[in-house]
């Protein structure tokens, strides 16, 4: 029987999960839209992964838990924070990566890692939603651009506005105020992104800006919040194919250490 | 009136409180059962929690019998207590508030009597006391003065003035000019004169004459005091710590609340013995102790059981701290000789008082006594002046001392604005980073 190793991330707007074999390929993943039951949907989420596989549940020889719904999980066997997990995910999608930033759905964070991938220093978005992927879908929300529109919206802006707030609640009364003042939507989105990147900018300075840059969660399908923070910090960021499973893999992986190899 | 409350007071003070103590507290719970991530708990926890009881019982019969007098912490106490004024800190019973979840139920009082949403947890708290009467204490007799210092913040002069406003009492302001690099001799000497000015002021409000010779056994008792809970705190320099700063938080109360009295020697003599035997016998606070850390800013009252928990679960030992070691400052500078000087000198130059470098150079020096791994900056959302200025302290001892550190988003009282799951994301990914280093 193969030996997989299962990495769940239960975030508190979707659950991912990543099943990889024992050399760390990539076999399968699965998502799940995170309800209060959060062990029924991180279930879900990792079920999904287990059978894009073309695996069963069995064969699943280590899971690591992170993200916000991991004290839920009684079905994995390790915990590890989601800091730990977007270094180790983002270092094995691209080696010798210096500096993460994730913009996931209720926070958002800067990692900065030394040349073998440890956790120099993080900083994490305070106790507010500002900077983070709830902000987005807010914006998205009153901009009616859907949260897939709002990137390519920002990247058709042509004229720059003023935004202020990155406060959710003040931002999206400013933003109502600028539809009122007839402004087109994709100037206001990208007025949007740029006061999240200003924000975004500010953690990653407390962290220690450095290069490689990973951009991970689902911040980064963001085209235009990317390139506003590129300009920002000066630094171009790397991209996963799917950016919202980095913590998932990462936690895969630290599953696949915390297994000791088994000799053939 | 007065013999009678006399007599009371007395009686209390005698076997009488102790005695009520006893028989309102019912038997004695068993032990909670130990968890394996916590050495065993210490045996002065039980005098401790005597002395404070009681100091906070007999505060109820002493209205009429000896001044009373609410003090800030920072606040020279010494010369208070030459009056015989019986002093109580608002600092710490906000504390006692904050620890028994009381804090956002007062701060609303004081909110809804059009006192900020922004100001100090520990000011609404007593406010909101002021106001509704509310403590988990039983009573607190109204003070008949208060006595307030700057040198902790500038907080405590408008919060103070607006007890005397609301108690219609005298409030005394000793003025700490703030110290910048090395300290100033014509500032202290102006913290001097202002302390020897209030003496005919104490003299007209208390009614009682001054005695230098009861003043400077005050000042002996107190220097004795602070030193004493320094040898307490360097015991926590052994490896493994015999108890955790989650402990010294608690142990802290008589040196704030009592110094200057003999009950205040005595204790920490006693904490001082059985530290110093549990040293010996290497008795461990966190057993498989392996990261040694220092915590910034005063404690988080309502969160110290998870937080100790989590730190002793995963094998860190908080074992050194700013807030406890301000307490042991004066121990050095009080002087009975020179009790003017000395006592201008011990509250005007608290680390709290001095700028940025002096306090990094305090923590350079503390962080390396107690050979630490980690710093944990506890930045508090109502204590500016504590909290200002922490990334830039956080990025200097980076770099001094070559460790990790991780700031915490908290209050000392106030968990309306404490989020548990980021903070134990933060401390966790922090403990992480220190596991892989």
């Amino acid at each position: 029987m193969a030996s997989l190793y299962g990495g769940l991330d239960v975030g508190s707007m979707t659950a991912k999960a990543v099943v990889l074999d024992a050399d760390g390929r990539l076999l399968g993943w699965g998502m799940a839209e995170t309800t209060p039951q959060l062990a029924v949907c991180g279930r879900e989420a990792l079920d999904g992964a287990v059978c894009a596989a073309g695996a069963r549940s069995e064969e699943l020889a280590f899971v690591v838990g992170t993200g916000y719904g991991r004290e839920a999980l009684p079905f994995v066997q390790k915990r590890v924070t989601e800091i730990t997990c977007h270094a180790r995910g983002a270092c094995a999608l691209f080696p010798g990566a210096a500096l993460v930033v994730d913009v996931g759905g209720q926070d958002s964070k800067a990692i900065r890692l030394d040349a073998s991938g440890r956790v120099l220093a993080f900083a994490m978005n305070d106790k507010c939603a500002a900077g983070t992927g709830r902000f987005l879908n807010a914006m998205a929300a009153t901009l009616r651009t859907g949260i897939e529109g709002l990137g390519p919206a920002g990247n058709n802006s042509t004229r720059e506005l003023a935004m202020s707030s990155t406060c959710t609640v003040f931002a999206e009364s400013e933003v109502i105020s600028l539809i009122a003042r007839g402004e087109a939507v994709p100037d206001i989105a990208h007025a949007v992104h740029r006061a999240m990147a200003k924000k975004l900018a500010g953690l990653v300075r407390q962290a220690g800006v450095g290069e490689p840059a990973v951009f991970t969660g689902g911040g980064a399908l963001n085209v235009d919040l990317v390139r506003c923070l590129e300009e920002f910090l000066g630094v171009s960021f790397r991209i996963p194919e799917r950016p919202q499973l980095t913590g998932a893999l990462g936690a895969a992986h630290l599953a696949r250490e915390a297994t000791p190899a088994r000799s053939l | 009136m007065k013999p009678w409350s006399n007599l009371r007071f007395a009686f209390m003070r005698g076997a009488g409180l102790d005695w009520m103590t006893r028989l309102s507290s019912g038997p004695r719970r068993p032990p909670a059962s130990r968890e394996p991530f916590f050495g065993p708990p210490l045996q002065s926890r039980h005098e401790l929690r005597r002395i404070m009881t009681r100091h906070y019982g007999l505060a109820r019969y002493v209205k009429g019998v000896r001044p009373v007098a609410w003090v800030t912490s920072g606040a020279p106490v010494e010369l208070l207590r030459a009056f015989g004024c019986y002093t109580l800190y608002p600092e710490n019973h906000s504390a006692v508030c904050g620890a028994r979840r009381m804090g956002p139920e007062l701060c609303e009082v004081a909110e809804d009597a059009g006192y900020s949403l922004d100001l100090c947890s520990y000011a609404k708290v007593d406010l909101g006391h002021a106001l509704s009467g509310r403590t988990p204490v039983g009573r607190l007799p109204p003070p008949d003065l208060l006595f307030c210092t700057n040198n902790i913040c500038q907080t405590v002069l408008y919060w103070f003035k607006a007890l005397a406003h609301h108690y219609r009492i005298p409030l005394l302001l000793v003025d700490t000019p703030y110290v910048h690099g090395e300290p100033d001799e014509a500032a202290l000497r102006y913290v001097g004169d202002q302390l020897k000015a209030l003496v005919p002021e104490l003299e007209r409000i208390t009614g009682s004459d001054f005695r230098e010779e009861r003043f400077r056994e005050v000042l002996l008792s107190s220097r004795r005091s602070a030193a004493l809970w320094g040898d307490v705190l360097s015991t926590l320099q052994a490896r493994p710590t015999p108890m955790t700063l989650f402990d010294a938080f608690v142990h802290l109360a008589p040196v704030v609340a009592l110094r200057g009295l003999p009950v205040c020697e005595r204790y920490y003599e006693g904490l001082l013995r059985e530290l110093k035997e549990r040293v010996e016998r290497g008795v461990a606070a966190v057993p498989g102790e392996r990261h040694r850390l220092l915590w910034d800013n005063i404690a988080v009252w309502f969160a110290l059981q998870p937080l100790s928990r989590l730190f002793a679960e995963n094998g860190c030992a908080l074992v050194a701290g700013t807030y406890t070691h301000a307490w042991a400052e004066p121990a050095a500078r009080i002087d009975e000789r020179d009790p003017w000087g000395s006592l201008a000198r011990a509250y005007g130059l608290i680390f709290l008082n001095r700028d940025l470098e002096s306090r990094l150079d305090l923590m350079e020096q503390i962080a390396r006594d107690f050979s630490v791994d980690g710093l944990v900056l506890h930045s508090a959302r109502s204590c500016k002046p504590y909290s200002l200025g922490q990334y830039g302290i956080q990025r200097a001892l980076e770099e001094r001392l070559g460790v990790r550190s991780v700031v915490l988003e908290a209050d000392m009282t106030d968990f309306r604005s404490w989020a548990e799951a980021a903070a134990r994301t933060r401390l966790m990914a922090f403990i992480e980073s220190l596991e892989a280093a």
